[in-house]
């Protein structure tokens, strides 16, 4: 147990914690848009698994693996879209449609794939930033990685930086928040819901590839292990804040790099471990939504701000003009 | 800026909301929109606001005439307007409310919007706090925060509909003050409400509308009278009201108090007889709700005792008040009450007494059936709730009350009936009374409380300021207590 | 017309998405049906010799079954129980473990590995229910959390204590003693007893909806809790006991897997059948007598897209996109067909109002 402690303030696991979460990263961005503007995409880990094929069988057949991730966004912002319109047009539950899509992507990303388990794999090559990366601990934690990791943290800061510090990122904040109220200031509610949809779709799609082109590499039966729906805990434990989703992906991380350090210690629970972050993702909500504690908060605005997760008041409902 | 509307007709399926209404607003002026509850003024409004488009009819704004096919539109054209509930973003900081939908650059300039938000509201004597989250605002504020917006994105005729609900005295007084501010500027001004007191005070012109229709126009100021006719056909007499033969003590309350918020201030301490009713009124939000929520065990009061029939029930489950004949029936019919997508008939099973397991439905239809005959419900035993209208989901609220009941506690009676619909529920409220049922009833109808109550309760900001003989008080006394302002006669609560 | 629509949509879309995807994997569209049905009932079906496949498909019908009909219980209140992998995978640890455990005569051990299912089944769908009443964790990620856990308590357990003798693997435990197998017809896997457990659930939850309180009561719950406490129902009470009655049903359909089909512990244990219920109740549209046919259609494809593999190199996960298209299609042709409808009524309203 004290071993493994250890072992995690270990620079290389730091930085293999901060690479590794590169995936969840972008899709935990990607859904944290899609429900600010109201719409659930429950669908993500089917979504991420199609994707993360259809990265892999263009950066395949091309031997580009920068051909791959358009690829994978175009998959992922195509299933968020089948969400969009089942919701906003037909009036389809949001909950219903994403589940249906997660079993269905799950299982033709699986139809599709089949010849291509096993392939060699095609990784985003490593680069490290020259200087910075010989900075003593940041630099191997923060700069020695390649290109998509670095992508996947300037995507959270840029998702901050849209959502809280433009004219767009408020009005996307207002639709999931008080639809009616964002329509009388003349903002197109339900086309910009498709819009942020779409665009989350398209980043859980690039978090699918992040798997398969760089996280797992390759293609193989289940590459995404469930993660897809850590993703959608992980949005709530954000409070739909983009950077507190951030480090949830990092806490979730290292819990997941802490239990299967402990494996070598207690090997009868090899197969245990490595789920771990499940009931934990459970401790978390009952924390989150724990009434005292919201109570509590109430009378601290500061650690409100840090610690409450309320939910876009619209989430989940349709909006319609009359 | 003038404006005209000619002939405007909006229907909502068989519903003449708007039935070819012509009003002129002139440029400068404050004018009221007089009417009920249901009469089409919010219709009206939201047709001059972009919300809805008329089915047909013109908006003459200047002598020009004007499409709105959404709200940015009338903005554009210069309409601004005010929502009853402010159309404000809770969690989003003030500043934020303000500059949200405004055209301007992508990045938010935060600073120049505060700038200019100050300003504005300096000039009207406002106080806003650019930082504090909307949530945190009174309503009053929210409605500030509103019409420096509008003003800001060049507002020049304002609406304003039903503004008074839910602020306080001093907000109220303060936002007529600006109102006419506005006036003096060249603004034009509609103000829409139900209360009469409310538009002779600040308008210069009146026009009252009933079931979608215009009934009367008049400049103020006009005799109450007149008005009150244009409205209701004739003159409101005050029920005779029967001398009630005061039973035992339904419903007694012991300094009851909560730990924070609303009611926490002052103890309560209430008697209610067999066969009384208890008006309570006050400003929306001011402790009426956490009191009836006690009274029926929803809520555990912090102190104090709670007692029905002589029984204590202090700390006792809602679903014990209930096994002791205590019903509450809130404001939102279909939210709170009745269950959307049940039948009539099965709403009966479930308020019914058989509590066998298995249903006996070819039973329970004919009960069904029979009770919408008898409360003339529009609709069958097959309807469901959110097919019926407001009136007549009121009518199958009343028609589940248990036979035997010992208090009835009630959320605004005949909000959003009409007439006739209002009328019959309180034949039946008062039927109720005569087997000796004690009512509670909060309302915003000053006549309504007048009318029926035995007693008043008054509520102001999370206590009771006056307790008064409905017989003995009239309507300006209870409007000054409403704002807070205790008369200091007879009657008033310690 | 928008009632044909509704049909025919779907169904063009399945036809024609079914038939691109398997052009797509180079062989044509008849085939592989030919061959699921085939594999499941025989070809022609229900031929000679073609006992032993209906009898697998009756034994996979039985916990898609299962577990549709207590998933209607929680759809009706309201609630979406994603837990339900986990609510049969504890069905049959808690039967295997009896199984493993105790021995008496037969039908007394029958009894109890049955019981011990629906227990643990309950159990399982309790403490969602707890989470979600008690402490605020919506029932989509407390189930899946608790699905996770019950996977990897399974895989725990043939590691672990229930190894099998010898080598440690990840196959599976030893088959249990012959004593707990439901019993079943001879030589095929088919069992009575099990199959009519499953149409008595289906039954069951019917005549609940149909004919009594409880039923009426937790549909109120489930369309609007304000309304329903106000009515004096104790909403969390029977928002458990939905919970409860689907774990218990799940939990059987666990039994029924762990003694009726496997007769041992495999980390697969549910067969994903309890996610596959949710998408099959979704088609039924909430109807427990629509879920006998649409399950059993649904174990059809489960059973013989199996030798798809072998006899024609198609992945046996067609199946599996298959049922999804059909129900991600029908439930997009009842809205299409929903949305025109209202479409159609308003503009008729329009007409009417303005003349």
């Amino acid at each position: 147990m004290i071993n493994a402690l250890v072992d995690m303030f270990d620079t290389a696991t730091i930085a293999s914690i901060v690479a590794g979460a590169s995936a969840l990263m972008f899709a935990t961005m990607g859904e944290t848009i899609s429900e600010k503007a109201g719409v659930i995409n429950l669908s993500v880990d089917g979504s991420m698994m199609l994707s993360a094929l259809a990265g892999f069988v263009v950066a395949f057949e091309t031997d580009n693996v920068w051909l791959g991730f358009p690829a994978a966004a175009v998959a992922g912002m195509i299933v968020a879209l089948v969400v969009a319109f089942g919701s906003i047009k037909l009036s389809l539950n949001q909950v219903a449609v994403g589940f249906v899509l997660f079993a269905l992507c799950t299982e033709l990303s699986r139809f599709l794939g089949q010849s291509y388990v096993g392939r060699p794999p095609v990784g985003v090559p490593a680069w490290d930033i020259p200087g910075l990366s010989s900075i003593p601990f940041f630099g191997p934690v923060l700069f020695d990685h390649n290109l998509m990791v670095y992508l996947a943290y300037i995507t959270v800061i840029a998702t901050y930086l849209f959502m809280y510090r433009t004219r767009r990122g408020l009005e996307l904040q207002g639709i999931g928040e008080r639809p009616e109220a964002a329509h009388a200031r003349g903002v197109p509610v339900n086309r910009l819901r498709y819009f942020y949809t779409a665009l989350g779709g398209a980043l859980i799609g690039i978090g699918g590839a992040a798997f398969s082109l760089d996280v797992i590499l390759g293609w193989s039966d289940r590459p995404t292990r469930n993660l897809g729906w850590i993703v959608l805990a992980i949005v709530i434990f954000g409070g739909w804040h983009p950077l507190r989703a951030a480090i949830g992906v990092l806490l979730f991380g290292a819990l997941q790099a802490y239990a299967i350090n402990l494996v070598p210690e207690y090997p009868s629970l090899s197969q245990v471990l490595p789920s771990i972050p499940f009931p934990a993702m459970i401790v978390v909500l009952v924390i989150v939504n724990w009434k005292a504690l919201l109570k509590w908060l109430d009378r601290y605005p500061f650690l409100r701000a840090i610690l409450r997760s309320d939910p876009p008041t619209a989430i989940g409902t349709r909006f319609e003009v009359n | 800026m003038s404006l005209e509307l000619r002939d405007i007709h909006k229907h909502f399926g068989p519903v003449r909301a708007n039935d070819g209404i012509s009003i002129t607003v002139e440029t400068g002026t404050l004018h009221g929109l007089l009417g009920e509850n249901g009469a089409g003024k919010s219709t009206l409004m939201k047709v001059l606001s972009g919300f809805h488009s008329a089915d047909s009819g013109e908006i003459i704004l200047d002598g020009k005439t004007i499409k709105l096919a959404s709200p940015v539109d009338a903005i554009a054209a210069g309409i601004g307007m005010l929502h009853q509930d402010p159309l404000v973003f809770l969690p989003f900081s003030v500043i934020d409310n303000f500059v949200l939908g405004s055209p301007g650059e992508r990045r938010l300039d935060r600073a120049a919007a505060t700038r200019e938000l100050n300003e504005l509201s300096e000039r009207y004597g406002f106080n806003l706090d650019p930082e504090t989250p909307a949530r945190l605002l009174t309503v009053g504020e929210r409605q500030q925060l509103e019409i420096l917006r509008l003003l800001w994105l060049g507002a020049r005729v304002l609406i304003l509909d039903e503004p008074t609900t839910g602020i306080s005295a001093d907000q109220r007084a303060k936002l007529f003050v600006t109102l006419k501010a506005l006036a003096k500027e060249g603004m034009s001004v509609i103000f829409v409400s139900h209360k009469l007191e409310e538009v002779a005070d600040l308008c210069e012109r009146v026009t009252v509308m009933t079931r979608g229709k215009v009934v009367g126009e008049a400049e103020l100021p006009v005799p109450p009278e007149q008005l009150v006719e244009m409205m209701f056909g004739q003159a409101i007499e005050i029920r005779d009201r029967d001398q009630v033969s005061l039973g035992s003590s339904h419903l007694a309350l012991d300094s009851i108090r909560t730990a924070t918020g609303l009611l926490s201030e002052e103890p309560i301490s209430l008697e209610v007889q067999a066969g009384e009713v208890i008006g309570i009124a006050g400003m929306e939000g001011s402790g009426q709700d956490t009191f009836l929520r006690i009274c029926c065990g929803m809520r555990a009061p912090k102190e104090g005792r709670v007692a029905v029939g002589g029984q204590d029930m202090t700390g006792k489950h809602y679903r014990d008040y209930l096994a002791a004949d205590v019903k509450y029936l809130p404001a939102g019919r279909l939210e709170e009450g009745l269950i959307e997508g049940l039948t009539i008939t099965e709403h009966f099973v479930l308020a019914g007494e058989d509590r066998s397991f298995f249903v006996d439905w070819g039973a329970a239809r004919k009960r069904a059936v029979e009770q919408v005959e008898h409360y003339t419900i529009k609709g069958t035993e097959a309807s469901t709730a959110e097919s019926l209208s407001g009136g007549n989901q009121q009518r199958v609220l009343l028609a589940m009350l248990p036979a035997e009941l010992t208090v009835l506690l009630m959320e605004h009676p005949t909000r959003g009936l009409d007439i006739e619909s209002a009328d019959w529920v309180w034949e039946q409220l008062l039927a109720r009374r005569e087997q000796g049922t004690s009512i509670l009833f909060a309302s915003a109808d000053l006549d309504e409380l007048l009318r029926y109550s035995d007693r008043i309760l008054v509520f102001f900001s999370g206590r009771v300021i006056g307790e008064l003989d409905a017989s003995a008080t009239n309507v300006d006394e209870i409007g000054l207590l409403i704002g807070g302002r205790r008369s200091g006669t007879e009657g008033v609560a310690s | 017309m928008s009632r044909v629509n509704s049909v025919l949509l779907p169904a063009a879309v399945v036809v024609a998405s079914v038939v691109g995807l398997l052009l797509l994997a180079g062989t044509n569209p008849w085939d592989p049906l030919k061959i699921i049905v085939e594999g499941s009932i025989g070809w022609p079906p229900l031929e000679e010799g073609a006992a032993r496949k209906v009898g697998d498909t009756f034994m996979v019908w039985v916990p898609i079954a299962l577990a549709s009909a207590g998933l209607i219980v929680t759809f009706n209140a309201g609630m979406w129980n994603i837990g339900i992998e986990g609510q049969i995978i504890m069905g049959a640890i808690a039967s295997a473990w009896i199984a493993r455990e105790i021995s008496v005569s037969r039908p007394i051990l029958v009894f109890l590995v049955i019981l011990a299912g629906a227990v643990g089944g309950l159990l399982w769908g309790l403490l969602v229910g707890v989470l979600r009443t008690a402490g605020g964790v919506n029932e989509i990620f407390g189930g899946l959390g608790l699905d996770f856990v019950a996977l990897s308590l399974t895989t725990y357990l043939i590691i672990g204590p229930w190894a099998r003798s010898g080598v440690a693997s990840t196959s599976g435990t030893d088959p249990f003693p012959e004593d707990s197998y439901l019993p079943a017809l001879g030589a095929i896997k088919l069992s009575p007893l099990a199959v009519g457990i499953a149409l008595l659930a289906l039954v069951g939850v019917w005549l609940l909806f149909k004919g009594t309180l409880y039923g009426l009561k937790l549909k109120a719950v489930g369309r609007n809790r304000p309304s329903s406490f106000l009515l004096g129902i104790p909403t969390n009470r029977y928002l458990l006991g939905a919970f409860m009655i689907c774990g218990a049903l799940a939990g059987v359909a666990g039994t029924s897997q762990a003694l009726g089909f496997h007769q041992r512990l495999i980390p697969a244990i549910s067969g994903n059948y309890g996610f596959l219920a949710i998408l099959v109740v979704l088609l039924a549209r909430f109807r427990p007598f629509l879920v006998i046919p649409i399950s059993f259609f649904f174990a059809m494809i489960a059973v013989g897209s199996s030798s798809l593999q072998l006899r024609l190199d198609v992945n046996p996960s067609l199946g599996g996109v298959l049922q999804g298209v059909l129900v991600l299609s029908a439930m997009f042709g009842l809205g299409w067909a929903g949305y025109r409808a209202l479409k159609e009524m308003s503009a008729s309203e329009a007409k009417a109002g303005s003349g």
